[in-house]
């Protein structure tokens, strides 16, 4: 019945209704009131005045100077009111040009592809400011970041802990701090991190890593069990941690695409871009419309291999060994393919700011050919893995994210369109190519990680179909524009990562990086595991981990 | 060249110097201090149906105690040390350990800073440097072959010495 009248007013309205109300658990319409931005930003206005200090509107950026006080209200109005997800939280250090630290809050209106970023200015002398975490736990761990990284204290954080440095770090060293040498090795000194603690009668600690028995990224985890099933994890993380944001600060705008290349090593392509994007932004320049194709075909090649990647370890874990073997193979070629036609296996060096540095148009027809007997095998997989019952059977209801946790905690990505949350960035907030082409934004709702790997399947299909569209309207023309002078501003980047949405924010000034910050998709979706695994048994976290495919190293950075 | 056939000719060449060193199988303890995960995907491939290291006599253990060799990647990170050293200490001797991928090797882009420790070697001795960023696989194959001949003259001298 319900879905009934669902359907009569998408007819009637379509043009009012936005999403698809049928992903939603309640039958729930988003009704479109405003049009613009600066409709959210009266809206702000007329409720607090006052409270306001300072406006600047930058291409698809707001920037809204707010009084330090009112953080918790304005954020709570914005996030709650207009249902504007908080997509991430960074410091400054800007005591050299007007004696402040600004803590900025970064909101994403995706109905309007805009940004709504909320500044507020903190003192040296009295480092603290309200922590939001309480209304909107999304800010959890970038509030501990900023606290690490520049010695701002939360006040009122539920979890005050050390999140970035080691309990043998020298106390008052800031590292993202203006004055901190990026060279100064701190003393080690002892300290002790302690671990929440599950008591009862039976229940005991399984502690896993850093090194672990596969081949994957350190990390901590700290489970506590009682028999099989998971009462509670704790994950511990950031054994990767290289400094990265501080050592944007310290090279030229050269050497940092590579940098950001690094950051996430599969995800190479999205970071390049996303970095770039922001410089391009700063610096007026818009890329050849060549160079927007080959970057986009590029992406989607990238988020091929790694789909491929994360289905083949979903099949190695749930033991499924000849599912695994085809899967990686498939990889294997994908991989092979990357190499032929840009020269390197994880597609890397070939963005720059103003472009791309090779052309790839000669081998469209090698690209062509070879996706399309890859999509036939892929095709016979995904049966293969989703007719055999001793998968489906351990995939099915494992791993549960409901969509209000994946929406409180702002899960991104494949993990996010499997638990409902209808976003991309590439839809949301087009860049590239995206908006010339047509693709489908594939949403699941069961949220386990049966609809994990469902829609990375679908996603598989999506990408090459964009490949092919984009291979046969690639526009000819130059492939790179000089970027001669890069002026002082500040600017968002943002791709949807292979792992999902990647935002990168940075500040040029002198013709160098004032700062760069990076909030890899993993950085939401770490912390959505402590809630996936409860209640599972033990042996089924290694499948829930690969499905979320989460990044160690783009998290600690 | 076909990929498949490199791996044919540099396979038989690593298993005949596993043959004779090991007595068929090399035992691998892969130990990530702080790489991109890049490296990891080129390890992961190593395993694939494509390269099947496996079939060479390769295997990638659980554990350090169960290893002949070390492979590690990453630049070392300041949060990472103390667990290289404790899993370098856990590994029997006589012991192989191989810097993959270029921050291995000397830091890499990452460098020396705050966080990042510059190169395994400033950590624990490194018999063989695999650079690349990352190494393709026929490069870890190599380096795994250079790291056999290092290991004879390891036996030698130990045998000279006792």
């Amino acid at each position: 019945m319900k879905s009934q009248y669902v359907d009569t007013i998408k007819k009637e309205f379509k043009e009012f209704v936005i999403g698809d109300p049928a992903l939603v658990n309640e039958t729930y319409l988003t009704l479109k009131k405003d049009t613009n931005v600066m409709a959210y930003v009266d809206a702000i206005r007329k409720e607090f005045g006052g409270l306001i200090t300072g406006e600047a509107v930058l291409r698809n950026e707001v920037y809204l100077t707010i009084k330090k006080e009112a953080n918790v209200k304005i954020c709570d109005y914005l996030y709650h009111q207009f249902n504007t997800p908080l997509v991430s939280i960074f410091a400054t250090d800007e005591r050299k040009t007007d004696g402040h630290f600004k803590v900025h809050y970064v909101f994403s209106c995706d109905r309007e592809d805009a940004f709504i970023i909320l500044k507020i200015n903190i003192e040296e002398k009295s480092p603290q400011y309200r922590s939001i975490t309480s209304t909107i736990p999304v800010a959890n761990w970038y509030e501990r970041e900023i606290q690490d990284m520049f010695g701002l204290v939360p006040q009122g954080h539920p979890d005050p802990r050390h999140l970035i440095h080691f309990e043998d770090w020298e106390t008052g060293l800031y590292p993202l701090r203006k004055d901190f040498d990026i060279r100064t090795k701190p003393k080690r000194v002892k300290g002790e991190y302690v671990y929440r603690r599950v008591d009862g009668e039976g229940v005991y600690e399984i502690p896993v890593g850093p090194v672990h028995a596969g081949v994957i990224e350190p990390g901590h985890f700290r489970f506590s069990v009682a028999g099989e099933p998971i009462l509670n994890l704790e994950i511990r993380h950031f054994y990767t941690h290289k400094g990265v944001e501080k050592l944007f600060e310290n090279i030229p705008f050269d050497k940092a695409v590579f940098l950001a290349e690094r950051i996430s090593g599969d995800n190479s392509v999205a970071h390049a871009v996303a970095f770039c994007q922001a410089i391009e932004k700063i610096a007026g320049v818009e890329i050849p419309p060549r160079a927007k194709y080959i970057r986009t075909i590029l992406l989607e090649h990238e988020r091929l291999y790694n789909h491929l990647g994360d289905i083949a370890g979903i099949a190695t874990d749930v033991a499924f060994a000849f599912g695994a073997a085809q899967a990686n193979m498939l990889k294997e070629d994908l991989l092979q393919l990357n190499e032929y036609v840009t020269g390197s296996r994880l597609l890397r060096g070939m963005n720059t700011i103003g472009g791309v540095r090779r052309d790839i148009g000669d081998n469209k027809d090698k690209i062509l050919l070879k996706l399309s007997t890859f999509q036939q095998e892929f095709r016979k997989l995904m049966e293969l893995l989703m007719e055999t019952p001793s998968v489906v059977d351990r995939i099915e209801t494992t791993g549960r994210i409901y969509n209000d946790i994946a929406k409180e905690l702002h899960v991104v990505g494949p993990a996010g369109r499997a638990s409902g949350i209808d976003r991309d960035t590439r839809r949301d907030h087009p860049y590239a190519a995206y908006r010339e082409l047509n693709f489908k934004v594939q949403a699941h709702k069961s949220g386990d990680v049966y609809a994990r790997t469902r829609v990375r399947a679908d996603e598989v299909h999506e990408s090459i179909a964009i490949i092919e569209q984009a291979l046969w309207s690639l526009p000819e023309g130059a492939i790179k524009n000089e970027v001669k002078e890069i002026p002082d501003g500040f600017a968002l980047g943002y791709t949807e990562a292979p792992r999902g949405e990647t935002i990168y924010w940075v500040r040029t000034e002198g013709g160098r990086i004032e700062r760069c910050k990076v909030r890899d998709p993993s950085f939401c979706n770490w912390l959505a595991i402590e809630y996936a695994v409860l209640d599972n048994i033990v042996p089924d976290f290694p499948i829930i981990n690969k499905s979320l495919s989460l990044s160690y190293s783009g998290n600690d950075m | 060249m076909t990929v498949e056939n490199e791996i044919e000719i540099m396979g038989q060449r690593l298993n005949e110097k596993i043959n004779n060193m090991f007595g068929r199988s090399l035992h691998i303890r892969e130990v990530d201090a702080g790489s991109c995960n890049a490296c990891e995907v080129e390890v992961t491939a190593l395993s694939n149906p494509i390269y099947d290291m496996e079939r060479f006599g390769v295997h990638i253990v659980a554990s350090p105690r169960h290893a002949d060799m070390l492979l590690v990647t990453g630049p070392v990170t300041r949060n990472m040390e103390l667990a290289l050293l404790k899993t370098y200490n856990a590994t029997p001797s006589p012991k192989l350990v191989a810097a993959m991928g270029s921050c291995a090797c000397n830091g890499g882009i990452f460098g020396d800073t705050y966080a990042s420790g510059g190169g395994v070697d400033k950590f624990i001795p490194v018999d063989v440097y695999i650079p690349g960023c990352p190494p393709r696989p026929q490069a870890v194959i190599f380096g795994l072959m250079v790291a056999m001949d290092k290991f004879e003259q390891k036996i030698r001298k130990t045998e000279v010495k006792a």
